[in-house]
């Protein structure tokens, strides 16, 4: 049980992160819930990644046995995945930042200029 | 330095010429200012030059698998690996050149228009490495044959096609197109990530053909391809994850939008690897190859009802992106629907396959044309409204021709690409479903109705005060035009010819799984 605690905190934070982009019209509480859910993501990989006792596949730490080493390739994806996180939501802020000089709200109900 | 070595790292260097190119863009303009157009034209050139030489050797010796970081002729698993291939691999086999050949002529055509277009528009630096990493984005994903690089090269596209969208702001209306697609997309993205932590939980891989080896369907596989599928639709812009496509669309700069059709046909190509190179065998096909075609026929007839009405003339065109991309789904869609039955493939699901193959192609360069086309108006007008439009075929004879192949072209008349592309899907579906083919012809009377509807309120009718000072545009605009059109009438003329040279491996390589597999896992 204590051992898929992770996974129900993923299930949690993912339902939040929908529940925001889904119901808020704040574009900038609809941008934390994407951080939200890119945060759920990111715990995911991660929790995928954990082995009972097992150690980082360094060549001079290697147990005599060999077989308590884990691959850290989750931790590299999670890495990475922050990484174009950061980006995406410098980007989507400033657009947010640009579209309230221009409109004077960040509604997503009065975004709807491109309709009209 | 010797030409086998260059030869045999063309893969790698498929995706390092635009990244190197993009980045040295700003430095360029920064210090030899009058040297950049011919950069950024360069840099295309070299790497659409690269993109087709994979493809002459994917023609020629079948399907490229190149280890990243491996001497040469060490193989895709080392000896003390477990059988896992721990490097990332690039994947090129037919599908892949396919696509690649698609976003080379797309992305050259875009930048020769584009370094015009753009002349009057400042920070042009940024916006021309934007453009070129945007290509890299594409060239990825359609060559990687890892999950996850997968995933970096989507958020690559994604976020250099919101940054271009957003580029010239038009009053913060471009700004909320680029908003609405980078949040929908990075959405998709996060899914597409989210199913790649199910897939390598249970295969500890990321590599397709291993996953692809050892699948068995459970309810966490299943959970993992519904995420792809949703996740790669809205990257695709299908019916129903459509909302953001014709809103980024119809204002990206016209250039830009050529090449993001591209972008989203990336996303195309990566639903059908998943769901033929990768679950392929797995499941009932029938149940999947429906949804597909359901998705197919939604996206058909939405995206034209929507565009009928539409009187800003871009909207409209991405309207009709939308309602194209059906044709797609559904002529792939009817040959995964009988994948299972060999005489059915053999007798029209392999044409279905293929007539739906050939249509991205005819999409991406018929579809360009036109935006291409309508960018050419829009650069001289300034005017987006069809209503306020009109005489312009008397001052802008060429873009006129243009329009015209393009309209002829997405409305299914011969001899042009269309034309064989939705003809091989009619008799497909027709032996499949007739109801369905029905479906695709009305779809397609909607469509020319509604382009002769543009062309007539475009170009037609007496010459109005307001344009008599419109020119036609510059010569290296009508280039990119030109090249477009070029392909469309070639491959409208010799349908035989492209399908055998382009389509047939493309359709060969999603049909035959285990040929996936055994290229990476063969020991080859």
């Amino acid at each position: 049980m204590i051992a898929n605690l992770p996974f129900v905190a993923v299930a949690l934070l993912i339902g939040i992160a929908f529940a925001m982009i889904l119901l808020k019209y704040n574009m900038i509480k609809m941008i934390m819930g994407l951080g939200i859910l890119e945060g759920a993501v990111n715990l995911f990989l991660v929790a995928l990644g954990y082995r009972e006792s097992g150690i980082a596949p360094i060549f001079t730490n290697s147990p005599a046995n060999g077989s308590a080493m884990v691959m850290p390739t989750v931790q590299a994806l999670t890495l990475t995945n922050i990484v174009i996180g950061v980006a995406t939501m410098a980007l989507m802020l400033v657009f947010v930042m640009l579209v309230y000089k221009k409109y004077g709200t960040v509604d997503a109900n009065e975004m709807r200029r491109l309709r009209e | 330095m010797n030409v086998d070595f260059l030869t045999a790292s063309l893969p790698a260097l498929l995706i390092t010429v635009p990244l190197f190119g993009a980045f040295l863009t700003p430095v360029c303009g920064r210090f030899l200012p009058n040297a950049r157009d011919a950069w950024v034209i360069l840099t295309s050139i070299v790497s659409s030059a690269i993109a087709v030489l994979l493809a002459v050797q994917v023609y020629a010796k079948g399907t490229i698998v190149y280890v990243f970081g491996a001497a040469p002729g060490l193989g895709t698993i080392p000896a003390d690996s477990g059988g896992m291939p721990i490097r990332i691999l690039f994947h090129i086999d037919g599908f892949g050149v396919f696509m690649l050949i698609s976003a080379a002529i797309v992305s050259f055509a875009g930048i020769l228009y584009l370094t015009v277009s753009q002349s009057r528009r400042s920070s042009r630096s940024e916006f021309y490495a934007l453009y070129l990493l945007l290509v890299a984005g594409i060239f990825g994903m359609v060559s990687t044959d890892d999950l996850f690089n997968f995933f970096v090269f989507l958020e690559i596209n994604s976020l250099a096609a919101s940054a271009l969208t957003a580029y010239h702001r038009n009053g913060g209306l471009a700004i909320e197109g680029a908003l609405k697609y980078l949040i929908i997309n990075t959405v998709g993205g996060l899914m597409i990530l989210f199913a790649i932590g199910l897939l390598y939980a249970k295969y500890n891989s990321l590599n397709m053909a291993v996953i692809a080896s050892q699948l068995s369907l459970t309810t966490l596989n299943l959970l993992a391809l519904i995420l792809l599928i949703a996740g790669l639709a809205t990257k695709a812009g299908v019916v129903p994850f459509h909302f953001a496509t014709p809103d980024a669309y119809s204002v990206a700069p016209s250039g830009v939008t050529t090449l993001m059709i591209v972008a989203s046909q990336a996303g195309l190509y990566g639903l059908f690897r998943i769901i033929f190179s990768v679950y392929g065998s797995m499941f009932t096909p029938a149940a999947v190859g429906w949804i597909v075609i359901i998705l197919g026929v939604l996206s058909m007839f939405i995206g034209v009802t929507m565009a009928i009405p539409q009187k800003d003339i871009k909207r409209l065109l991405s309207y009709h992106a939308v309602s194209q991309t059906g044709y797609m789904l559904l002529g792939v869609g009817t040959a995964l629907a009988i994948f299972d039955d060999t005489t059915l493939i053999n007798t029209f699901g392999r044409m279905a396959m293929e007539g739906g193959l050939f249509h991205i192609i005819n999409h991406a360069l018929y579809k360009g044309l036109l935006f291409l086309a309508v960018g050419a108006v829009i650069y001289r007008t300034g005017v987006w409204n069809l209503n306020q439009m009109g005489g312009l075929g008397h001052k802008m004879k060429w873009t006129m021709i243009f329009f015209l192949i393009g309209t002829l072209a997405i409305a299914g008349i011969p001899p042009f690409n269309g034309f064989a592309s939705k003809l091989m899907i009619y008799e497909s579906t027709f032996a499949f479903n007739p109801a369905i083919a029905v479906i695709a012809m009305v779809v397609s009377i909607l469509t020319l109705a509604s382009f002769m509807k543009v062309f007539h309120s475009v170009f037609m009718g007496p010459e109005l005060p307001e344009y008599a000072n419109v020119r036609e545009v510059p010569k290296r605009m009508l280039a990119g035009m030109a090249i477009l059109a070029v392909f469309v009438i070639a491959f409208g003329f010799v349908p035989d010819l492209t399908v055998n040279i382009l389509i047939a491996p493309a359709a060969d390589a999603l049909l035959h799984q285990e040929q996936y597999i055994l290229c990476v896992l063969g020991g080859g």
